[in-house]
């Protein structure tokens, strides 16, 4: 298995404060990579270095051997995204917006077909101002998805779903990898991290602590469950 | 592209308050203009005009500066604040070409209405059309270009949607006032009528107010409109941010 993103040393700070200070990863083809940490812990900085939204200080990034600033627009292309708080429009309903993200790539997928796998058939002609939290974060992965992309970068994947809608979502991203798509999946929910990632970094304090299996993790902490062994790794009494 | 301006379109429309502002609101100002005695007598302060006629390019610069300081900076603020030009930044389109398909959603809209209150002012008031035509859609143009780039900046002034709205209005009607919206520019003290000309809305006024009189619009009003396009728009992309 051939590395599609590689990560070194990456470190952005904002001011004075250090967002992400040394952080390095490689993810290989196919694989549902997780992205773990607490709130503030560097993840959405990470990542958004990874889809080049911003530049990092220091550190060398890799996505299917490119660099996510200089080869940008090739890479959009490649890379489908769901963002933290990023909206729409509140009048642009739901099909318009499928088809919209759809005009945008050359091979896209089937917006009905996505929309039907993530539980909003029938809602197309619903604007996105009345469309549920769920819904939306519904609506964002199936933008994500919609470009057929070679990489998935998730930040947030399942936040404000219901178990149910939690569990289709997972069972889609698991159709999507085997598909063969990579998946980059940030979260701090360890259920889910445990379910879907073949292989996990945490981050704390923009540094990885400890990358590796969830079973390695949960050994490498001496916990029962990854969520023990999680607070366990990132505890800090301060 | 062309999905993506018809989806801004569609917005555009779907959202009332644009073609509202835009369009309406200046069509209705001329039909009540156009309703009054007052307007209609010819006069001598004015060349033998009447004020109605005066009045015709002052609503069209009106409609320009409704849609580019009222109507698109708090679109496109709200787009960054919603992270909407965020999330495009990761797609193969950019963002962009949302600023640009916004501007061609404008630049339509101001071309129905300066058609509508051409024609309406001819037909139901009887105002004759501009008699130097070609003098008066460079100067439309200019002043939708300078009037844009001013709107553009105001977006990239303001932190998000709200925020646009207010600086625009705040922009907005101190230039509608030196456009003569109030007070006709040739009635304007002599200082008043110099600031005015300085603006891009006094400028644009002058030289529509030109070409309807069949003179060829002087030079420096379009200088003025060009350099207010040009300055507004470098500082605008200097300061504009996606996010």
């Amino acid at each position: 298995m051939s590395a599609v993103i590689e990560v070194e040393n990456l470190r952005k700070s904002y001011g004075g404060t250090v967002a992400v200070d040394d952080v390095s990863f490689t993810v290989a083809q196919g694989e549902i990579f997780g992205i773990l940490g607490r709130n503030g812990a560097g993840k959405t900085t990470t990542v958004e270095c990874l889809v080049g939204l911003r530049a990092p200080d220091r550190g060398r990034i890799r996505v299917l051997g490119r660099d996510p600033m200089r080869d940008h627009a090739e890479l959009t292309r490649w890379v489908g995204v769901q963002l933290q708080d990023s909206r729409l429009p509140e009048r642009l309903r739901v099909g318009e917006a499928m088809r919209l993200y759809q005009s945008f790539y050359s091979d896209p997928a089937d917006p009905e077909e996505l929309l039907a796998q993530l539980g909003l058939a029938g809602r197309e002609r619903t604007p996105y101002g009345r469309l549920s939290g769920g819904q939306r974060q519904r609506l964002a992965i199936a933008l994500a998805l919609v470009g057929r992309p070679r990489i998935a970068v998730l930040d947030e994947l399942t936040t404000g779903l219901d178990p149910h809608a939690r569990r289709d979502t997972w069972e889609l991203i698991a159709g999507v990898r085997a598909a063969g798509v990579t998946i980059v999946l940030v979260t701090h929910f360890m259920p889910e991290a445990e379910r879907l990632c073949d292989r996990i970094a945490v981050i704390d304090a923009g540094r990885v602590l400890v990358t590796g299996t969830p079973a390695e993790l949960i050994e490498h902490a001496g916990r029962p469950t990854l969520e023990d062994a999680f607070v366990a790794l990132t505890g800090r009494t301060s | 592209m062309t999905t993506l301006t018809l989806t801004e379109l569609k917005l555009f429309l779907r959202e009332k308050s644009g073609p509202a502002f835009g369009v309406g609101l200046p069509l209705l100002l001329l039909i009540i203009f156009g309703n009054l005695p007052f307007y209609n007598e010819r006069r001598t302060d004015l060349g033998g005009l009447t004020l109605l006629d005066t009045y015709v390019p002052i609503l069209v610069a009106f409609a320009l500066g409704m849609l580019a300081l009222n109507v698109l900076p708090p679109v496109l603020a709200g787009y960054r604040e919603k992270g909407v030009l965020r999330r495009l930044r990761t797609t193969p389109v950019g963002p962009v070409r949302v600023l640009a398909a916004q501007l061609i959603v404008m630049l339509l809209t101001a071309a129905v209405a300066v058609a509508t209150l051409l024609l309406v002012a001819r037909f139901a008031f009887g105002v004759v059309l501009p008699r130097q035509m070609a003098g008066f859609l460079l100067t439309t143009l200019l002043a939708a270009l300078a009037l844009t780039a001013v709107g553009l900046l105001v977006t990239a002034a303001a932190p998000g949607g709200r925020a646009a709205n207010a600086l625009g209005a705040v922009v907005f009607y101190p230039l509608v006032f030196l456009g003569g919206l109030f007070l006709p520019i040739p009635v304007m003290p002599a200082m008043l009528r110099h600031i005015s000309q300085a603006t891009p809305m006094g400028a644009a006024v002058t030289a529509m107010q030109d070409a309807t009189n069949g003179r060829w619009p002087h030079w420096l009003a379009l200088v003025t409109l060009l350099a207010w396009a040009a300055g507004a728009a470098v500082a605008a992309a200097r300061l504009f941010r996606w996010e």
